[in-house]
Order: structure tokens, then C-alpha cells, then sequence
């Protein structure tokens, strides 16, 4: 991790709020959970916990608008009247959405442009993740835990106040796992919002806990 | 929007087999066909325009498979819909990016490739044109078949199916607008014309029907 002062990782959030009522999610036509409901406001984590195929990556899936929920609603609402899950989430899903041919750096780059709001540099995101010397790897080349710390950085290249998080800490080791947990903390301490899904514990001090049961 | 344009340009030529398999592939059929036919020199040149269409039809299906399949392996394809850059406007961007990764090298390198069918100044050039004009179509086309197959393992051969059909129309206008060229009963504009329409029709309607094909798949 860097010694000197270390690049914040959101300077800026506009406050946010995140609703869902009497959410259903479904997979393949199979209702996995259903009857969710929550708020999450400015500085709120939520970690959501549940056996394998209780529906933790669907919920996450359609928070993000990546899928359409069978009923109930997600509201995300933002300060500056742009309402959609693109313009006020990060999604980070089980794949990293990085190519393998390009470097880390390049990723990034590519990232924070097509996202907008851009937020710190590639060189400094790689740096707060712990990957300052990645920044010329090829992403194909990193092992399974460095790709994970480098998708991470994704989330610092470009402002969002809504983190959803799929298993955010898979593939990382004991400290790595640490260091991720402590950026989301910033993260929600700067004014963000977080949910994130995991069957790992996760110290991120402050947060709730959502448990799915067994698929319904 | 440049951002995605040049990363596609760059993945396409790290990943190699873009650009040069193409060409070579193109070469190759090409080449094959004289084998075939046997060195009757009229008889090539009179259907040298054809061969470099049929040729370049299959070319530009190579890789097209995988126009949406690798982002949305790794994921980027869910970001591109969340992206505040319309889906339709992504896959038009990734298809001209296709295109000039791979289809261009072909329009650029088919006179070269003419001259082994025993075509005329005149063949090469409206050759040329009409793969110029025309080639935009197929990989528009071909992106509708790449949307529709993006989830499936082994796609290839399925999108191939799905649009060598829809090709047909743009085949016709491009081999008459060539033949044209070098004589013949129709004036060359004719069918340049449409085969110019075809491609701005499918270059309008295309990234409608992948983006709706990537959403519902998406769902």
C-alpha cells in the first residue's frame, strides 16, 4: 500500500438513496427471494448473505438494472436528478470486465471514460488497490487476486455513490481483502452507499446484514 | 465513444488474428478457386468479381462471433448497458471498429487480389467500390447474427446461418454493381445505388435489432 498521502477514493458524492420495496427477484422463471425491502441513505452498507443460489447475485443483478425484478421496486435516486442505475452505481460482478490483451492501465483508462464523472487516475486507483506496478501488465497476466484488485480500481476511476458489489473480496487473500474492505469503508464514510453480496466475512465497520434463505 | 472505437481497434490488433487472418483467409479462397476452375483466364475474369465477393462475404464473417460474446464473458457488456452511452449507439461504434479492423484491409487488398482472377483495370476498380460500399452491410448484418448468439458457447456457425441469408440482397447489388464495371447492359451507378442504400439501411436498422437482441438476452 503507499506510504505517502494516499489519493482519496471519493472526494465528491452527491447524496444518494437507494429504496426497494417488496422487491422479488427470479432466475430462469424460479422466484429464488422474495419480499425484499430496504432504504439505504448516504454513508449506509448493506451486505447480503445467504447460502449459494439464494438469489444474492440476482438481487445485485437487479438493483443494477441488469435485470428486471418480477415485482416490487428499486428506486435510486440521486442529488442531481439523473435517476438511472448507470449513472449512480458501480456494478461489480463475479467477471471483471477487463481484457485480458490490454493493460490494467488501459483498462481503467477505457473505463473512465466510457463511465464519466472520472474520479482519480488509473495509476492512482492501481495505486490505492495495491497494484501501483500493474499499470503496464497486461491484465491477462495477473493472477486471479491481482484481476480482483484491479476490477476493484474500476470503482475508484469514476464517481458513483452506489457500489453493488458481487463476492467483492473473492480470490484475495487475508490483507487484500482487509485493504478492499477498508476502501469501502472510505467509500461510505466520504457520503457513499454500498451493497454488497459475500459469503466471506468482511469488516466494513457500520454495515447491516441482509439474510437471503434458501431459494423459495 | 472514441474511447470504445480505439479500444476495439486495440484489442483487435493485440488479439492478432483480426486484420491479417482476414486477409489471408481471403487469400486463400482466392487462390483455391483458380485450382478449381482450372486456368481458363476468360472464364476467371468473367467471374473473378464474384469469387472476391463471395470471398470477402465469408472473410468478414470470421471473427464477427465474437463482436459481443467476449465483453459479455468478462462482463464488460453489462457495463456497456449500464453505460449512459445508448446500447445502440455502443454497438454501432463496435461495428464500424469492426469493420475497419477487418474489412477495410480486405476492400484495400482486394485489387491486388483481382489480378490473380485475371480482372481489368476497369473489373478492379468497380470491384473495389462496390466492396467498399458494400462491406459496412455485411458486418452490420453480421452484427445482428453476433447479438442474437452472444450467450451461446459455439455460436460462430449459428450467427453464420443466421445472416448469410440477410446477406444475399447486398451479395446480388455488389457482384452486378462489379461486373458492371467493365461493360455490360446496366450503367454502374444502378446498382452501386442500392447496394450504397442497403448499407446505409442496415447501418440505421442493425444496431436497433443487436441492441434489442443483447437486452432481451441480457433479462
Amino acid at each position: 500500500m503507499p506510504s505517502a498521502a494516499p489519493a482519496p477514493v471519493a472526494p465528491e458524492i452527491s447524496p444518494a438513496r437507494l429504496r426497494v420495496a417488496g422487491l422479488a427477484v427470479a432466475r430462469g422463471g424460479r422466484v429464488l427471494a422474495r419480499g425484499i425491502s430496504f432504504t439505504l441513505g448516504p454513508g449506509e452498507g448493506l451486505i447480503v448473505r445467504g447460502p449459494n443460489g439464494s438469489g444474492k447475485s440476482t438481487l445485485l443483478r437487479v438493483l443494477a438494472g441488469l435485470l428486471s425484478p418480477v415485482e416490487g421496486k428499486v428506486l435510486i435516486e440521486g442529488g442531481d436528478g439523473d435517476d438511472t442505475a448507470g449513472a449512480l452505481a458501480h456494478y461489480l460482478g463475479h467477471a471483471h470486465a477487463m481484457k485480458n490483451a490490454l493493460t490494467a492501465g488501459e483498462n481503467l483508462e477505457f473505463w473512465r471514460a466510457i463511465c464519466g464523472r472520472p474520479a482519480l487516475e488509473p495509476a492512482q486507483a492501481l495505486e490505492r488497490t495495491g497494484l501501483a506496478h500493474a499499470l503496464d501488465v497486461p491484465f491477462g497476466w495477473l493472477s486471479a487476486g491481482q484481476k480482483r484488485r484491479a476490477a476493484f480500481a474500476r470503482l475508484l476511476v469514476a464517481h458513483r455513490p452506489l457500489w453493488i458489489l458481487d463476492e467483492p473480496t473473492s480470490a484475495l487473500d487475508a490483507p487484500s481483502s482487509q485493504a478492499m474492505a477498508g476502501l469501502m469503508g472510505e467509500h461510505l464514510a466520504a457520503g457513499g452507499l454500498l451493497i454488497a453480496a459475500t459469503h466471506l466475512p468482511l469488516d466494513v465497520p457500520g454495515v447491516r446484514y441482509l439474510d437471503l434463505g434458501e431459494g423459495i | 465513444m472514441r474511447a470504445l472505437f480505439l479500444r476495439e481497434l486495440r484489442l483487435a490488433a493485440r488479439i492478432g488474428g483480426g486484420a491479417m487472418m482476414g486477409i489471408v483467409f481471403f487469400l486463400i479462397l482466392v487462390t483455391i478457386v483458380p485450382f478449381a476452375i482450372g486456368p481458363d483466364l476468360n472464364l476467371l475474369s468473367r467471374i473473378g468479381p464474384a469469387v472476391l465477393w463471395i470471398a470477402a462475404l465469408l472473410a468478414t464473417q470470421l471473427g464477427l462471433d465474437r463482436l459481443f460474446q467476449a465483453d459479455q464473458e468478462d462482463g464488460s457488456l453489462d457495463l456497456m448497458r449500464m453505460s449512459a452511452l445508448p446500447l445502440e449507439i455502443t454497438v454501432l461504434v463496435k461495428c464500424l471498429a469492426h469493420w475497419t479492423a477487418t474489412c477495410l484491409p480486405l476492400v484495400i487488398a482486394a485489387p491486388l487480389f483481382g489480378l490473380m482472377l485475371a480482372l481489368d483495370g476497369m473489373a478492379l476498380a468497380g470491384v473495389t467500390a462496390s466492396l467498399l460500399a458494400g462491406t459496412p452491410a455485411l458486418t452490420f448484418l453480421g452484427a445482428i447474427g453476433a447479438a442474437l448468439t452472444s450467450s451461446l458457447r459455439r455460436g460462430g456457425l449459428l450467427a453464420a446461418i443466421i445472416v448469410l441469408p440477410m446477406a444475399i440482397p447486398v451479395l446480388i447489388f455488389g457482384v452486378s454493381a462489379a461486373s458492371a464495371a467493365s461493360g455490360g447492359t446496366v450503367p454502374f451507378a444502378t446498382p452501386f445505388m442500392v447496394l450504397a442504400a442497403l448499407t446505409l439501411a442496415s447501418a440505421a436498422l442493425a444496431p436497433f435489432a443487436a441492441a434489442a437482441a443483447i437486452r432481451a438476452l441480457g433479462d
